[in-house]
């Protein structure tokens, strides 16, 4: 399919790509800059990720975080699949307009919008701030990402296996636990991967809910970035990216393994 | 808001595998956590937007007097709006916000559409590695990668350096902590966003529909502008609002990269809670925030509706 018109995209492809990529590449680099600056070489070294393993602040904050992903990641994982399958499967109910409002209105709204809405609502009730107030705040805006990721899969799921299944005597409950949820697997760790991610990333929410006592990552992150750029943000970031990556690929890997599993079963079954 | 669909004979039947009882169980979990935590939310900050501030905890005053008797005064206030309107600074950034969320937008959809139209026309073995590249960054810390544009863009960043080492100018060109910068950090944040509405719609498309149009002689440039990007208006939509919408309330872009000629709505907000600790006026700021954004929502919700029903 290669003409004249392919000619275009394929150069904002590539445009696109750098400008995507190049400050994540310069990002790494000049985390093994042996100077203090970020933008200008002075040999390699290792000393910043030293100092970040030594820095108590961010280690501590990190480890708030990663708590606060993992609970909002489970959490909103439940509540997204649930949410996602009613709105596929059930057809018309009461609320329904509602209902998709609410599922599709965090997607988009402004962080400091429902930073400070949540806030209010946590002070008039006179809930105490802190690592629960920020989780339940993730797991509102995460829940709804996880609803796109799991519908999608929703409605490209064969139904007739279900239907069989409840052919075959299986309550709707049973049906839902053996059937559908080992189909929607791919899409819930995708969504509780993102979910995770999003809530590790969040920097403008948290720090309206958070209250005095907890500080997440991002919130220790960016009071350093105001005082000026230093390379232990830039060692941070290069763990980051390495790890998002692995995740990635022993994602892309097991499934991968799981689909020839599958085609290798379904060419079985058709010689058998 | 809450409308009523009456039961159809065509729910009913989906309805099979869940009885009544057993869908409002499914649906009711993540519904009421909806109404909790963030619809109520929103009532309580529209509330205290009519309201005062005081030195106490919390800075507000209350809008219902209970004390008089079973039917409470109302003490709202219109002070909060009214502070808006009296200071500048806050139209100044309102306008600001507007017009560097549209910009921003267009940009994304001009570097955005090309490079959706490159992923969904690739060969197939290759599409989906082009679309993980498109998705990836986006999994990486948000605030790291707003981040490392600093050492970018600044007066000594490797930009600067590079073309001075090149020869190409002597003085280093002043790109941070303007409208550039802040325009690179957002077109560089939610290009994804553009991207990736745009391809699901590309990628669907019949292209019979060019082939015929190739057949009858249409040249190729022709059929693009009459059958192609019409055909992809509702992705163009989608992905705009997308980038829109959370533009105008971003805070972290202008924060790290803009300077004192950008400033931006989220950032007002941000320092009338944070520095100001004036709980009213930062409600009355989101209030008229979201006064700006309800079109967009509405058009990005039923857009989302109809692609959902396909």
């Amino acid at each position: 399919m290669v003409n004249k018109t392919s000619f275009l995209p394929t150069l904002t492809l590539l445009f696109g790509f750098a400008f995507l990529y190049a400050p994540i590449v310069i990002l790494i680099i000049f985390s093994f800059n042996a100077g203090k600056l970020v933008s200008v070489w002075a040999g390699f070294s290792t000393q910043w990720y030293g100092e970040l393993l030594h820095n108590e602040q961010i280690l501590r904050a990190a480890w708030v975080s990663i708590k606060i992903a993992v609970v909002n990641a489970t959490i909103a994982t439940i509540l997204g699949t649930l949410g996602a399958y009613g709105l596929s499967r059930f057809g018309a109910f009461k609320g329904r307009t509602l209902f998709t409002g609410m599922m599709t209105a965090p997607l988009v709204m402004p962080d400091v919008i429902t930073g400070l809405a949540t806030l209010l609502l946590f002070v008039g009730i006179g809930w105490t701030r802190g690592m629960s107030t920020i989780t339940i705040a993730h797991i509102t805006f995460s829940l709804a990402f996880v609803a796109v990721i799991v519908r999608a899969r929703v409605s490209a799921l064969d139904q007739s296996l279900e239907e069989a299944a409840m052919d075959l005597g299986a309550r709707p409950v049973k049906t839902f636990i053996v059937i559908t949820i080992p189909m929607l697997a791919p899409a819930l760790v995708a969504g509780w991967l993102l979910a995770f991610t999003l809530s590790l990333d969040d920097l403008v929410i948290a720090s309206f809910v958070a209250g005095p006592g907890a500080s997440t990552l991002p919130m220790v992150v960016f009071s350093k970035v105001r005082l000026g750029v230093s390379p232990e943000i830039n060692a941070l970031g290069t763990l980051i990216v390495l790890l998002v990556a692995l995740c990635i690929a022993v994602a892309a890997w097991i499934f991968h393994r799981q689909e020839q599993e599958r085609l290798r079963d379904q060419q079985a079954a058709e010689r058998g | 808001m809450a409308s009523s669909t009456p039961e159809t004979g065509k729910a009913a039947g989906q309805s099979r595998r869940f009885g009544i009882p057993g869908r409002y169980l499914v649906i009711s979990a993540p519904y009421v956590w909806l109404l909790l935590f963030f619809l109520a939310p929103f009532a309580i900050v529209f509330n205290i937007s009519f309201s005062s501030a005081i030195i106490a905890q919390p800075p507000y005053t209350a809008l219902f007097d209970w004390s008089t008797g079973l039917i409470p005064q109302i003490r709202g206030t219109l002070s909060g709006y009214g502070f808006l309107l009296s200071d500048e600074l806050y139209a100044v950034a309102y306008l600001n916000s507007i017009k560097i969320a549209l910009v921003s937008t267009m940009l994304c959809l001009m570097i955005g559409y090309p490079m959706a139209y490159g992923i969904a026309r690739a060969p197939a073995a290759r599409r989906n590695t082009l679309l993980m590249l498109v998705i990836l960054p986006f999994w990486t810390s948000f605030l790291i990668r707003v981040y490392a544009w600093i050492g970018i863009l600044k007066n000594n960043g490797v930009l600067n350096n590079a073309l001075i080492s090149l020869g190409l100018i002597d003085e280093p060109l002043p790109m941070m902590h303007n409208a550039f910068s802040v325009y690179v950090g957002i077109v560089y944040s939610y290009l994804p966003f553009m991207i990736l509405p745009l391809y699901a719609n590309l990628a669907k498309m019949d292209e019979s529909l060019l082939e015929a149009a190739a057949d009858l002689g249409c040249r190729p440039w022709k059929a693009f502008l009459f059958i192609t990007l019409p055909l992809s208006f509702p992705g163009i939509i989608a992905g705009s609002m997308l980038v829109f919408i959370p533009a105008v309330g971003e805070f972290v872009i202008p924060a790290l990269l803009g300077g004192p000629d950008t400033l931006m709505i989220g950032k007002v907000l941000w320092n009338e809670f944070f520095h100001n600790r004036d709980w009213p006026v930062a409600s009355a700021v989101a209030i008229a925030m979201l006064v700006l954004l309800v079109a967009p929502i509405v058009i990005f919700q039923h857009y989302q509706a109809r692609e959902d029903d396909n």
